[in-house]
């Protein structure tokens, strides 16, 4: 059963533009890609490279990347214990488009902002962060690619 | 020590009765569940509740059976046990099911491990345990012990009030690289899976908790510092008034869930 809350209900500014974010401390926290918010997506790839739907099925699966499957059903069924807080997402593919999910997984808030689903790929707003993780996104700009890929070939049977 | 069927009787029926049902709404489960308050029990394994119920098998009565040594022997200067002051570790059933309560020396409140310390340097003279020391989680253990299968009973007026406020803010702060507060998962989404964790209430009238998952008995200070970690949020410290705090707001959260130390949890 797929859950589908609140998504098209919540109008957003038409065009969101975001200054880069920048990593507060730790050497290896880099500057943060700008994108464009348009209509409840981002349109633009972050990187302008392509993403791997193989790379980016391993990136959602990893516990200490997406770990997506903490959260979300999805159709993999070598892994055991599917969560169940966020819906089902083995047919997101075939409603959401390439730019909402770019969206949703970069920073779902922007969405609905009561939403549990971390934004993966932003470092401001965010309070009291461990050390280690301080001025990091989740997953780098490339790996939003690769999951945003993987996640277009879920279209359900 | 070990006392075997003790209250709670109906609710141990239960889990025997409920062997092989994950996880379902429909059970009946006694004093476990309180109107919509339900203890962590209730969405436990039926194998995790089969080791709470069974004296014999839960490894918390242990660590008990060290402390209720300690409460006979005399430590520190004054050359004083706690026996001496206290009598028998009996009488002190209730006392458990209402801390934190405020301290009116410190202007602040007071958990069950710092008030066992308390009486140690002040009443004993002797050093304080370290909080998740074996002394220490064994002597709260025993301390709260005494008062299982009372309904948890905590005070949030007067001089606490400011204190319970401070915890709810806490509790419902988002935090972390991941972002979440501990009311996104333990009110939003309790009975839920988080891969193979079945979301629970987040009720803390079982600690200390003997942990599978810790191999070990552990401090409520403890799993709040793991559900910290989970979000990616630095933890504070264990005693610190953060937590302290926090404590009084889920104590009181869970008041009339009986008090279940030592429980067992994954
Ligand atoms: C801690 C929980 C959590 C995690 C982890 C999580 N999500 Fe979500 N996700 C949610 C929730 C809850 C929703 C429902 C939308 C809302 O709350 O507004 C959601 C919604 C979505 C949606 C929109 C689905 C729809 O039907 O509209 C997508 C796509 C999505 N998540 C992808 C992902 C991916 C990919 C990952 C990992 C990289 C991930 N999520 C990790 C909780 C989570
Ligand atoms: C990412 C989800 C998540 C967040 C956020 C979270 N917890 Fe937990 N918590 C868990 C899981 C999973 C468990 C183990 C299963 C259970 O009992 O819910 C747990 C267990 C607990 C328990 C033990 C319950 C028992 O019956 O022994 C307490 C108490 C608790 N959490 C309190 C908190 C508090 C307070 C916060 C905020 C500081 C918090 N949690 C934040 C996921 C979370």
């Amino acid at each position: 059963m797929r859950k589908r809350p609140l998504l098209t209900a919540v109008a957003l500014p038409l065009a969101l533009v975001l200054a880069p974010a920048l990593g507060a401390g730790g050497a290896a926290a880099e500057e943060l890609v700008a994108y464009e918010v348009v209509e409840g997506a981002i349109p633009a790839s972050l990187t302008g490279v392509p993403g791997d739907p193989e790379a980016g099925k391993a990136a959602a699966v990893h516990r200490q990347k997406g770990n997506c499957l903490a959260c979300h059903a999805m159709p993999i069924p070598d892994q055991p214990f599917h969560g169940e807080v966020g819906p089902d997402l083995s047919a997101v593919g075939s409603y959401l488009s390439e730019g909402e999910l770019r969206l949703r997984l970069v920073d779902s808030k922007k969405i609905n902002p009561e939403t549990s689903m971390p934004g993966f790929y932003k470092v401001e707003g965010l309070h009291r962060v461990a050390e280690k993780f301080r001025g990091k996104p989740i997953l780098t700009a490339q790996e939003v690619e690769d999951v945003v890929a993987y996640l277009l070939t879920l279209k359900g049977n | 020590m070990r006392r075997i069927g003790i209250v709670l009787a109906a609710a141990g029926l239960i889990s025997v009765a409920g062997a092989g049902v994950a996880y379902t709404d429909s059970i009946d489960w006694g004093t476990y569940q309180v109107g919509d308050k339900r203890s962590g029990y209730t969405y436990a394994q039926p194998e995790t509740r089969a080791m709470q119920d069974d004296d014999f098998e839960n490894p918390g009565f242990l660590l008990m059976d060290q402390a209720a040594t300690l409460w006979e022997t005399p430590d520190g200067a004054a050359g004083k046990a706690c026996v001496g002051c206290h009598g028998d570790v009996e009488s002190l059933a209730g006392v458990g099911a209402t801390y934190p309560v405020y301290f009116e020396p410190w202007g602040k409140m007071m958990t069950v491990e710092q008030r066992i310390n308390q009486c140690r340097t002040e009443g004993m003279k002797a050093d304080p345990w370290k909080w998740e020391s074996d002394e220490m989680l064994g002597m709260t253990a025993l301390v709260k012990h005494q008062s299982r299968g009372m309904p948890v009973n905590v005070s949030i007026d007067g001089p606490a009030k400011p204190f319970y406020e401070k915890g709810e803010a806490f509790y419902y702060e988002r935090r972390g690289q991941l972002d979440l507060a501990c009311a996104n998962c333990h009110m939003d989404n309790a009975g839920l899976q988080l891969r193979a964790n079945t979301l629970s209430q987040g009720m803390p009238n079982g600690f200390p908790t003997y942990r599978l998952k810790w191999q070990k008995v552990g401090s409520l200070h403890r799993r709040l510092r793991g559900c910290n970690d989970q979000v990616r949020a630095e933890p504070y410290e264990r005693g610190s008034d953060e937590y302290v705090n926090l404590e009084l707001f889920i104590m009181h959260r869970a008041n009339g869930l009986p008090v279940e130390t030592p429980a067992v949890r994954n």
